[in-house]
């Protein structure tokens, strides 16, 4: 039984929630309730008001060529779209299980900010940017400089995040990898996310970005270092000892966090290497 | 008060806005078809369709139901039949203590107007957030992946939600 009593600010257009992100700063935002519903149930968080988006359906939907994505769109609808590159669309599908990705938004993951957001790293590999909204105006803020501390955002309490936009480019090959306890339902215990660009046989630009193995999502510059400006070579992955200094907690310990990261970077560089040896 | 449609009925409510959906349906309007089990989104006890759409009604305020079509396990009879997918958890023994099965009744009512013929794979997937202490699954799976072998009965409808 949730016994939660807030009252609830309900919207239907984006004009009306960010006067009433303005008017109430101090409501929680709601959107697919995904995490916010097993919070209020844990009695973790007790917020004085809710301001529910989910009616707010100008933030839902992708556009068609897959370069805007409102707020609202659950994984759910950035598994089915097309024009979404396939490892996002794989990304998609291993939050939760259908019913969480069926209610669950993109915005939710990106705000929750949850160090094991599985998405986040994929944010971060594609160089997505977000936009910010409030009744002041709205900004854009490059995934890179959105988390800047544990479950702490870039995010103004009269802001709402709005929209993320890509911009792909021909030539990138991205990746995800989750390693969890089992395909379903699992916290993450280590997440990739990574994009390269190869031209002429040398890399020309490389993100590598981890989940679950600081407070926040972040980017391997080493790797990404050892990577660009020469011929694909899976040793780059050894540098992540230098990127990241992971913790023992409930999922896992250091000493496996720190093994499985540089794994699963040099087994994702290896199958790059075979898929085009001569590039 | 809080208005939408369960199996087919008009209902509205009087439960405060942040109220589960699924104590709504179990206290307020007297279906007790749809289970709890863990509470938070993991075991699927609770799944209900909203618009069409498989949801953990554990998860769901109250208040983000209204204006919209409930579907529960008690609405996948039609005419005092069951639905195909039921009859197949019969035929197959898909259910043992029972907890689960109305959650992965409507999880596979779901699948099935989306997807008639499953290949198991997809019915792994479709099922994979409904957990089942019992069976082991295989019986599950083969239930599913059987239901609309046979000619089917008129099943039911399919929805994107607006909702
Ligand atoms: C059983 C279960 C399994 C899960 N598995 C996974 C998993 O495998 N991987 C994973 O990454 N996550 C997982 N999650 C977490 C959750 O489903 C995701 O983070 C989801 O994307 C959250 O989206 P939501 O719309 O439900 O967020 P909500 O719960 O509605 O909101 C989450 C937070 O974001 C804020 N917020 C939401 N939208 C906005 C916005 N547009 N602007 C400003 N603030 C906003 C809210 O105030 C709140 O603080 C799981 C959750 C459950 C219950
Ligand atoms: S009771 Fe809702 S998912 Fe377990």
């Amino acid at each position: 039984m949730l016994t939660c009593t807030a009252p609830v600010h309900r919207v239907s257009t984006l004009a009306e929630a960010l006067a009433q992100r303005a008017a109430h700063p101090d409501a929680t935002v709601l959107a697919g309730g995904t995490d916010l519903m097993v919070f209020l149930e844990l009695g973790s968080v007790n917020p004085p008001a809710i301001l529910d988006l989910w009616g707010c359906t100008e933030l839902r939907g992708i556009s068609e060529d897959g370069h805007t994505l409102g707020a609202l769109s659950t994984w759910t609808d950035v598994a089915r779209h097309p024009a979404l590159p396939a490892a996002l669309r794989d990304c998609a599908r291993t939050v939760g299980a259908p019913q969480i990705q069926n209610r669950g938004t993109i915005g939710g993951n990106i705000v929750n900010a949850s160090p094991a957001g599985d998405s986040l790293p994929m944010w971060l590999a594609m160089d997505a940017q977000f936009e910010l909204a409030s009744v002041r105006g709205v900004r854009q803020v490059p995934a890179s400089a959105f988390w800047l501390g544990y479950r702490k955002t870039a995010l103004a309490a009269d802001e709402l995040l709005t929209r993320v936009h890509l911009r792909p480019h021909a030539d990138d090959r991205l990746h995800y990898r989750k390693v969890g306890t089992r395909l379903a339902q699992a916290i993450s215990k280590v997440v990739l996310g990574a994009r390269l660009r190869v031209v002429d046989g040398v890399v020309t630009e490389a993100r590598v970005a981890l989940g679950s193995v600081a407070p926040t999502p972040i980017r391997a510059h080493h790797v990404e270092a050892a990577l660009v400006g020469r011929p694909l070579d899976a040793a780059a992955a050894d540098a992540v000892a230098h990127d990241i200094a992971p913790i023992d907690d409930i999922r896992s310990t250091a000493d496996y966090r720190r093994t499985v990261a540089a794994n699963v970077i040099r087994a994702w560089l290896r199958d790059e290497a075979a898929r085009s040896p001569d590039r | 008060m809080i208005r939408f449609t369960v199996n087919n009925q008009d209902v509205s409510v009087d439960t405060p806005p942040m109220a589960r959906l699924l104590d709504v349906l179990r206290e307020g309007v007297r279906l007790t078809g749809t289970k709890e089990g863990c509470g938070e989104g993991e075991c699927g006890a609770c799944t209900v369709l909203i618009d069409g759409v498989a949801v953990n009604s554990c998860l769901v305020p109250a208040i983000q139901a209204d204006g919209c079509r409930i579907t529960t396990v008690e609405g996948l009879e039609a005419d005092g039949r069951l639905h195909p997918v039921q009859e197949a958890f019969l035929k197959f023994g898909g259910a043992q203590c029972g907890i689960c099965t109305p959650g992965f009744l409507v999880t596979a009512k779901a699948l099935l107007d989306r997807n008639p013929h499953p290949t198991r794979a997809e019915a792994r997937e479709a099922l994979a957030g409904n957990l089942c202490r019992c069976t082991g699954y295989q019986k599950i799976i083969d239930a599913v992946t059987e239901a609309l072998a046979a000619p089917p009965p008129a099943a039911g409808t399919t929805g994107e939600p607006a909702c």
